[in-house]
């Protein structure tokens, strides 16, 4: 007896990054989700961003769920090699995030010039928002990292680009314990620890924060599957929060409705990576195995 | 609509005053929020993120910081749109039972609302009928109030010594009682797990009877052991009798064969050990367990006759689980030699030849007595006098 194959030519592909074991329950139900609206749908994961942006440039997949530096790895690497990348669909709480550097409150720290010459705690080092957008933001303030303080980096699975949060748990223990002078997190991170009893008015203050920026993107190279996509975006368009058998899947992604991507808010990142050359090998790289 | 956190930063529970005036905001209302401390403006605007609502910090406005104005989502009312409250009626206020409870309400507290989407629970006793008794919530109350401490109920220490044989003959009916109160306690366990949690009193009440049962093979054991190290002998024909009882996959077939007709029948036996014990512990647990046996079977009883009252025709399939059972039991001994010897014993008190005698006319009215109460129960569940009497007959020899 013939069994059905588990995979259809007419998949429409994504890729994901597995930065924590309830990926595979998301994508899982998204799967089962799209294939019930009429939509052939299959995702593969990877265990970091650079293999899965390498996967796209390559076609391997159709659609990827990307970070923003994994966004900006994609938008390059298709400029290069004269293609465009078009963030398509995103999240609603991935709007306007602001990362905030946190100094104890009897730390003796009192403006961003008084960070010169301490040590900063940030998270995994490919972390746009615990890293690479806050030691950018010092930067814009004449404080350059390794010239003008020293960095202490929890490199909680690079290749995550902080999708996990550990790293920035960890860089704010590290505050604590008066290891480092202040620390990079996120503006949600800070609540999330505040609540949890980590961190406390009395033990931390906000030294500064940054300004607003975007986060994860669904991304498509042009002229790939784009009927697909477009009933892909669709279908998550209409994922209603009051829908009682959609509505597990939305709090497990974080997201209470889809909104059409926008690229307006990478500026930030893109200057980060820039002023570190954080992405160029990496763009390098994978424009010659493409070319 | 006006917020003032004053210096109560909002993640040290500044959160839960917005999160009251989201909740009485219509969605689209705009909610103004002030606070003293430093940090309003970042986990504020965080939590707006996530929630879905809009977000304006206004610099210079309200207090020498500024204020946020947040603008409320429709996430809580979607949320709860399609929830319902779990009981009998979906509505009213009243603590009803619901005939069919959906598997979907999971383990929600009767009353409570129920976020619509909650995950079917593979619940199989979903059915009111089979498993519900207007009386459960007062036997449960009885139950809580006459637990006993067998630490302190029973006295351990109390001075005697048995003949060797007597001793030995307790030792056997203890060995004997364990076994068949290890099957009592397994039964109900077996079933809690299959019971729709929305009958919470019936839950209730087979939890503290799973209880009761491992009480009573606590004292049962201390009993044995209080002077041997060695306990009694088990038999084929005993644990098959039992295993089809351990096996019975209908709720109500089991809480039958097992309440009414066995735990009926170990009242009688559990008083006649009282009655002919030769020490004082004896005497004492099988008198506190005969206490708990006697709400098992009321139990057995209040739930069943509901059951028959609302379908009479359940009656037949009662009738044929005794019979099943009596067939598949046809060819085994029913209660050990051993058990019977010793109960013999036990109520001649020696072996003298006249004490003997006396014994044995003594387990032949227990026979009779629990053919009379088994009889009674089953006239009580509505089966006529004769049916009653053929049904007893057909008990297994085991007792339980």
């Amino acid at each position: 007896m013939t069994s059905p194959l588990p995979i259809n030519s007419d998949d429409l592909v994504l890729g994901a990054v597995a930065y924590d074991q309830k990926v595979v329950a998301i994508w899982d139900g998204f799967q089962q989700y799209f294939r019930a609206r009429g939509l052939p749908f299959d995702y593969v994961l990877f265990s970091n961003y650079e293999r899965q942006v390498e996967a796209h440039l390559r076609g391997h997949v159709h659609v990827a769920w990307n970070s923003p530096l994994a966004w900006l790895q994609t938008e390059r690497l298709a400029q290069r090699l004269g293609r465009r990348a078009q963030a398509v669909c995103m999240r609603d709480s991935d709007c306007d995030l602001h990362s905030v550097i946190l100094v104890r409150s009897n730390g003796g720290i009192e403006t961003i010039a008084d960070v010169r010459g301490k040590v900063v705690a940030v998270g995994a080092r490919d972390s746009p928002q615990a890293t690479l957008i806050p030691l950018n933001h010092l930067a814009d303030h004449g404080l350059l990292a390794d010239r003008d303080f020293q960095v202490q980096a929890f490199d909680t699975l690079v290749g995550k680009h902080g999708d996990h949060i550990g790293g920035e748990r960890d860089a704010v223990r590290a505050l604590l314990r008066g290891d480092a002078d202040a620390a990079c997190i996120l503006d949600a991170n800070h609540l999330a620890f505040a609540r949890e009893g980590t961190i406390s008015s009395a033990s931390t203050r906000i030294l500064t924060q940054t300004g607003a920026y975007d986060h994860c993107n669904f991304t498509v190279l042009d002229g790939v599957e784009s009927q697909k996509i477009a009933v892909f975006c669709d279908l998550l368009f209409n994922m209603s929060y009051a829908d009682a058998e959609v509505r597990p899947l939305l709090d497990l992604e974080g997201v209470k409705a889809w909104v059409p991507g926008r690229v307006t808010g990478y500026a930030q990142l893109a200057a980060a990576v820039d002023r570190f050359q954080t992405i160029d090998a990496f763009v390098s790289s994978v424009e010659m195995q493409c070319k | 609509m006006q917020v003032d956190l004053g210096s109560l930063s909002f993640a040290e529970g500044g959160y839960l005053l917005v999160k009251r005036a989201v909740r009485r905001a219509a969605s689209g209302d705009a909610i103004v929020v002030t606070a003293d401390a430093a940090d309003l403006d970042v986990d504020l605007r965080a939590w707006c993120r996530v929630e879905g609502h809009r977000f304006d910090w206004q610099p210079g406005a309200g207090t020498a910081r500024g204020q946020a104005r947040i603008v409320t989502g429709a996430i809580e009312s979607e949320r709860w749109a399609g929830a319902r409250r779990a009981t009998g009626d979906g509505e009213a206020d009243e603590d009803t039972i619901a005939e069919h409870p959906p598997r979907s309400w999971g383990l929600a507290a009767r009353g409570a609302t129920i976020e619509a989407g909650t995950p079917d629970f593979d619940f199989h006793l979903t059915d009111k009928i089979e498993v519900w008794s207007d009386d459960a919530a007062r036997i449960y109350q009885q139950a809580v109030a006459a637990q006993w401490d067998p630490e302190t109920a029973i006295p351990w220490n109390a001075a005697f010594e048995l003949a060797d044989d007597l001793e030995d003959a307790v030792v056997q009916v203890m060995t004997y009682l364990i076994e068949n109160e290890t099957a009592a306690l397994i039964v109900p366990s077996r079933f809690i797990a299959q019971l729709h949690p929305h009958f919470r009193e019936v839950m209730q009440v087979l939890a503290i009877q799973a209880a009761d049962e491992a009480r009573h093979i606590e004292v049962f054991t201390r009993r044995a052991r209080l002077k041997r190290s060695q306990l009694g002998r088990s038999t084929i024909g005993g644990q098959v009798s039992l295993k089809t009882l351990v096996e019975e996959p209908e709720f109500a077939i089991a809480s039958f064969l097992l309440s009414v007709l066995g735990e009926g029948t170990f009242l009688s036996l559990l008083w006649f050990i009282e009655r002919y014990a030769p020490d004082p512990v004896t005497a004492t647990v099988v008198r506190l367990a005969a206490q708990d046996e006697a709400r098992h079977v009321a139990f057995g009883l209040a739930h069943l006759g509901q059951h028959l009252e609302r379908e009479p025709g359940f009656r037949p399939r009662l009738a044929d689980a005794v019979r099943r059972r009596h067939d598949a039991l046809r060819h085994t001994a029913g209660l050990n030699d051993e058990v019977f010897d010793a109960l013999l014993l036990m109520a001649a008190g020696s072996w003298d030849h006249d004490a003997l005698r006396l014994g044995s006319q003594r387990v032949l009215q227990l026979m009779q007595d629990m053919d009379e109460g088994r009889r009674k129960r089953l006239v009580r569940l509505g089966f006529p006098e004769a049916d009653a009497a053929a049904l007893s007959a057909l008990h297994t020899r085991n007792f339980m």
